[in-house]
């Protein structure tokens, strides 16, 4: 995984609430058996039309839009378990997914790609929107280490909460494996112990 | 003190406890299939790492499965070559493979139980989100993303926090026509697509203890889609009449030691819990959806809201775009296109009975085109062997071989663009059954009245 500290960017909006795995890469294309080439296929079918010409409305496709940070509506990631949408985001170039909440599985899965999902309240969720909406080029920075996100134009830092072992792993680009790996004995020891095993 | 039952199961299968709070959970039973599995094989090999427990991981092909022609080679080129990864990497790593062609081949959440490797007490994941079906048993079971399937495979463990408890109870009798795939929707329509997220949810009450094992994995299946992390019920005699007895359930004396310890997973009387929401089984009347996410439900007779919280106006109306839809409208009287029965929600002996039951005499109405893909090749064989294949053919209806189909239209059964289909799933999202299709989630029976009338009608004005 990669290791993940700040980001200087400029952030995409999506202002809809509950964006399922669905949308962010369909079914569809979940027959690969490697972890590469899902950016491809991200938020398809929203992106392009059915022949695959692209949707000129849609905001990944509308060149005043740009940057590795995506603004979602609250509920982001809910639905399938499926990793393939935190890998279709990181392919496509997101770093960190900003929202008012993730859904669970999507959250674990995010962390474990080196995808940041930094959850903010509803209301500084709203401002974030607005001020993407008043200008496109407005610049973030994400500060792992610091926990916070600010914008340097209004001047504003909002803070944000992570798991303190999960901050550690992505500052280091470190995973859970290796982690469990080294609890080997332990989980050793827990099998020969247990007083039941069906 | 008081614990409530998932923490009773948790406690019993925390390892150790990281730096920092997070428990190293040790798992039970591993269920992988070929969609989210093959990364986490890859994952292995490139870390070098054995498989540590491969008698705990059961594999079958059903996310991506042809529901005709089983017998002949899968014909679309990356299903075949998915399916063959799996095959491939269980041979390789001694994993139990129930492949096309087993007779005991199905969906994922419908072969575990039917094993008996579904047992209370028990710790299952899967990288499937609706492992919480499991939960009908008392197991903590929940689905997981790939890297974390890589995780169990190398250490048979995974680092989580602890979830917060929800109950939910519905207390008192179901009316007629009301089944427990209209009680979860109903509770997701009070709490919303992310009213659980975080929580373990028990479903408990006299509404919930009546529920047959099948209705009970029905109600937990659908516990993600209100974002909670997983969904249980307490064994009780009604738990334990279903595993004994099965293949991998225990047997004798470790069946009487097993039952005993079952006998002391509830919750105490004074647990605390987080969250509690009770609710009047009389109350919940014949559900179906409308929306794109599956809170956005209604009763049959029902009209879609015609207000809405300010800020949630834009998604609410994209949604009704979608679906062809107005705000404040009844769906009595739409014509509908496609009846899909089946999935790990309702694809059960029970669910397949409930149709037929229905459509004996009858038949469909001429524009619908009605599927019913069992979970199993066992709950295919019961049918056969109840004489069911022959009524529902009788009534027009297709009974295809087993696999997730049209759930997730992942393979060739997918709903055409703009057309309706009442299915009896999990899941109503944009281009869920194929791009542009649109879904109306609701129990079997609903689905099966919906296809002999060809159009939504009140089913209490026609029940058998």
């Amino acid at each position: 995984m990669e290791k993940f500290q700040t980001l200087h960017s400029r952030a995409v909006p999506l202002p809809f609430e509950n964006i399922d795995t669905d949308q962010i890469i369909p079914a569809r294309f979940l027959k690969a058996t490697t972890r590469e080439g899902f950016g491809e296929n991200l938020f398809r079918d929203w992106r392009c039309n059915a022949d695959g010409t692209p949707k000129p409305d849609f905001v990944l496709n509308d060149a005043r839009y740009a940057g590795q940070i995506l603004l979602a509506g609250k509920n982001f990631g809910c639905g399938s378990s499926r990793e393939h949408a935190a890998w279709a985001l990181y392919d496509a170039g997101f770093r960190v997914v900003i929202s008012s909440y993730f859904a669970d599985i999507f959250r674990g899965n995010a962390l474990n790609t080196g995808l940041l999902p930094l959850q903010v309240t509803d209301a500084e969720l709203s401002r974030l929107f607005a001020l993407v909406e008043q200008d496109v080029t407005t610049q973030f920075v994400v500060n792992l280490p610091a926990q916070t996100l600010h914008v340097p134009a209004t001047n504003d830092t909002i803070g944000f909460d992570i798991d303190a072992y999960k901050k550690e792993c992505l500052i280091n680009g470190y995973d859970d494996i290796d982690f469990l790996v080294s609890q080997k004995p332990a989980i050793a020891a827990y099998e020969q112990n247990r007083t039941w095993a069906w | 003190m008081a614990k409530s039952l998932v923490d009773k199961i948790w406690d019993a299968h925390v390892v150790n406890t990281a730096p920092g709070g997070l428990d190293v959970v040790y798992i039970d039973r591993h269920l992988i299939h070929e969609v989210t599995s093959p990364q986490a094989f890859d994952e292995l090999e490139a870390r070098g790492l054995p498989l540590f427990r491969p008698s705990r991981i059961l594999a079958t092909a059903d996310h991506n499965v042809p529901t005709r022609n089983q017998h002949l080679p899968i014909e679309e080129p990356l299903s075949r070559s998915q399916v063959d990864k799996l095959t491939a990497n269980c041979e390789k790593y001694g994993v139990e493979l129930y492949g096309l062609g087993h007779a005991r081949q199905g969906i994922v959440h419908v072969i575990g139980p039917e094993l008996g490797l579904t047992l209370p007490g028990t710790t299952i994941v899967c990288g499937d989100s609706h492992t919480s079906t499991h939960g009908a048993f008392g197991a903590v079971a929940f689905g997981i993303g790939t890297s974390q399937v890589a995780q169990v495979m190398a250490t048979q463990c995974l680092l989580l926090s602890r979830p917060k408890r929800m109950r939910i109870s519905v207390e008192g009798e179901l009316r007629p026509g009301v089944t427990a795939k209209d009680l979860i929707l109903y509770v997701i329509a009070q709490l919303g697509t992310g009213g659980a997220t975080g929580y373990f949810v028990e479903y408990a009450g006299s509404a919930v203890r009546g529920l047959s094992m099948e209705g009970r994995m029905t109600v937990c299946n659908m516990s993600i889609e209100m974002g909670a992390r997983g969904g249980l019920i307490a064994p009780d005699e009604t738990t334990f009449a279903y595993v004994q007895g099965r293949p991998y359930a225990p047997k004798e004396a470790a069946w009487e030691q097993a039952v005993a310890y079952w006998q002391t997973l509830y919750s105490d009387a004074d647990a605390v819990f987080d969250a509690e929401h009770s609710f009047a089984a009389a109350d919940i009347p014949p559900m179906i959806t409308y929306g794109t996410n599956p809170g956005m439900g209604i009763a049959l007779n029902g009209h879609i809201p015609s207000e809405v919280p300010a800020g949630e106006a834009e998604s609410f109306d994209k949604s009704l775009q979608y679906m062809g839809f107005q705000r404040g409208e009844s769906l009595l009287g739409k014509e509908i296109n496609y009846v899909f029965i089946g999935s790990c929600t309702n694809s059960r002996i029970e669910d397949l009975r409930a149709v037929a039951d229905y459509v004996r005499g009858k038949h469909k109405a001429g524009h619908v085109e009605a599927i019913i893909v069992p979970g199993s090749k066992q709950v295919e064989q019961q049918a056969i062997a109840e004489g069911l294949d022959k009524i529902l053919a009788a009534a027009g209806f297709e009974l295809r071989e087993p696999g997730c189909s049209a759930c997730l239209a992942m393979n060739e059964d997918k709903i055409p663009a703009g057309a309706y289909c009442v299915a009896t799933s999990n899941r109503n999202f944009e281009g869920r059954q194929g791009p542009g299709s649109r879904t109306l989630l609701a129990s079997p029976l609903v689905a099966a009245i919906t296809a002999v009338q060809g159009r939504i009608v009140d089913i209490t004005q026609y029940l058998n």
